[in-house]
């Protein structure tokens, strides 16, 4: 139980271990991981490729069930999840961004947005609050444009509008610069950083760019399979 | 048979005329005809001629509208058949006897049997009394195949072809098959290249059930907005057959087919968008992401 007027991490993790069967060889991604994420937090996790920073990101997010150690995510544990448990936890408690956008090319960006409002099953219409969000991430007028009409800043910008549209706890973002250019990179961890100040968005980062880790507000290196 | 026959006939009771054609096999469906022209107006009114006029001369050959129409023939233009030159002097309304017809002299020379016949047509004072008078002929003339003109034409239908009923059975049964595996490949292909989409859904919160449920809705609708396209374009090919070989083939549209072929494509579809989607569905959320 925690003691009254002591707010509890929206993520903690300890102990948390992955283990991938590749073959017959088992890979040890995560090696005990212990983290605690704040509310309204951007926090960043960097590290080389190999460090386990994705596993870290696919078992949070819930993509993943973890080999062993406990994960809290906004209080309730993963490790003991179900598979249908944790998909019901991506559709209301978690947003995903990715380094390859991951939008749905038949939709157009709209479309994409709202196919997440219907899955959750929401109203699909935006209300005045998401007008705004979508404003201030500058993609209000391509909303009826598909995928491929598109830059990849652009893209980049439908998605995280996509990742916040259920007003999720957690924002996850997984390398969400990777494939942008500088000029574009900074557009994008601009608006994530606005989002975080804003509305309290809390965030949690993936990246091996130590300039793209800078703008969030506490950087957690890992190593190995570990936080270091 | 001998060209001196149907006078014979002429004389039996209740035959009011009687005349002989020769029928020449050309290449592929067609065949060539030799006739008199009075003996056929005689026996049912004659051709109706649309362009041009009857046969004059030994070198002239007259043709139906459709051979026209698929050979590109007109009137005055020359042909070679049978190593023979022929001038084309009159284009007639199909329906009757024959599509290109030539003098009934002329043909029985040109192929070594002057004075014999291949077919002989009898014309009988009242219809009714048509199979009275064949069961007579018969009776008569023994060794003969005498029909009325219903039994005839009876003949032409396929239950009265050997074996071509069975072989029309195997090339509609392999048809059915071809075509349930075309559509099964096209879905399955297409829905394992969309794993990754899958994958997308399934990340952003989205359950096995919903998933399948919008595959199962979109591979209804393109199959039956599939099947409908195809059943229009039937109306295509026939418009093509009429149009280009109006002489040789002829497409008749089976409503009862309709039913069978959506059936078939919805089958088809539906096991090959369902068993990738499941597949796809039960995969790691990771390992459909990454899914190129």
């Amino acid at each position: 139980m925690s003691e009254p007027g002591v707010e509890l991490p929206i993520i903690e993790t300890n102990g948390l271990t992955k283990t991938y069967q590749v073959g017959d060889v088992p890979v040890r991604a995560l090696r005990g991981v212990d983290l605690e994420v704040r509310k309204s937090e951007f926090v960043a996790i960097v590290g080389a490729s190999g460090s386990g920073k994705s596993t870290l990101f696919h078992v949070l997010g819930g993509l993943t069930p973890p080999t062993s150690g406990t994960v809290r995510i906004n209080g309730r544990d993963l490790a003991s999840m179900t598979d249908a448990e944790r998909t019901d936890l991506r559709k209301a408690t978690v947003g995903f961004v990715f380094q390859k956008y991951n939008l749905l090319p038949t939709l157009t960006a709209e479309d994409n947005i709202r196919i997440v409002q219907y899955i959750a099953g929401r109203d699909t219409e935006f209300d005045p609050a998401f007008l705004e969000v979508l404003r201030l991430l500058g993609i209000e007028d391509r909303l009826k444009h598909k995928p491929r009409a598109l830059s990849g800043g652009q893209q980049q910008r439908v998605a995280i509008a996509r990742g916040i549209v259920n007003a999720p706890a957690i924002l996850l973002a997984d390398e969400p610069t990777g494939n942008l250019d500088s000029e574009n990179s900074a557009a994008v961890l601009g608006l994530m950083k606005d989002l975080n100040r804003r509305l309290g968005q809390t965030i949690l980062m993936i990246t091996h760019d130590f300039d793209a880790a800078s703008y969030a507000d506490r950087v957690v290196r890992m190593r190995d399979g570990c936080i270091v | 048979m001998s060209d001196k026959i149907p006078a014979l006939l002429m004389k039996e009771p209740h035959v009011t005329f009687a005349m002989g054609t020769m029928v020449q096999p050309l290449s592929g469906f067609d065949t060539i005809t030799g006739l008199d022209l009075e003996d056929f107006r005689k026996l049912n009114g004659g051709f109706h001629f649309l362009q041009g006029g009857p046969l004059v001369n030994d070198n002239d050959m007259i043709v139906d509208e459709y051979y026209a129409q698929q050979k590109h023939l007109h009137v005055g233009d020359s042909v070679n058949m049978m190593n023979h030159d022929w001038k084309i002097v009159g284009i007639f309304e199909s329906g009757k006897l024959a599509r290109v017809c030539v003098k009934l002299k002329v043909l029985q020379e040109l192929t070594g049997n002057p004075g014999h016949l291949s077919q002989i047509f009898i014309k009988v004072d009242d219809p009714k009394t048509a199979q009275a008078v064949v069961d007579q002929l018969r009776a008569k003339y023994p060794g003969y195949q005498i029909y009325t003109m219903e039994e005839f034409t009876s003949m032409l239908s396929i239950s009265n072809v050997g074996m071509l009923k069975s072989f029309i059975g195997v090339v509609i049964g392999v048809a059915v098959v071809v075509g349930f595996i075309v559509v099964f490949m096209a879905m399955y292909t297409a829905v394992l290249e969309r794993t990754r989409e899958i994958g997308i859904l399934k990340a952003v919160g989205s359950s096995s059930a919903l998933i399948l449920n919008i595959l199962f809705r979109e591979t209804l609708m393109l199959a039956l907005l599939g099947s409908v396209v195809g059943i229009a374009l039937t109306y295509g090919t026939q418009w093509l057959m009429q149009h280009v070989v109006s002489g040789s083939l002829v497409q008749e549209t089976v409503y009862d087919w309709w039913p069978i072929s959506m059936g078939i494509a919805i089958a088809g579809a539906l096991l090959g968008a369902v068993v990738p989607g499941i597949k796809a569905v039960r995969q790691d959320v990771t390992e459909a992401l990454s899914y190129e």
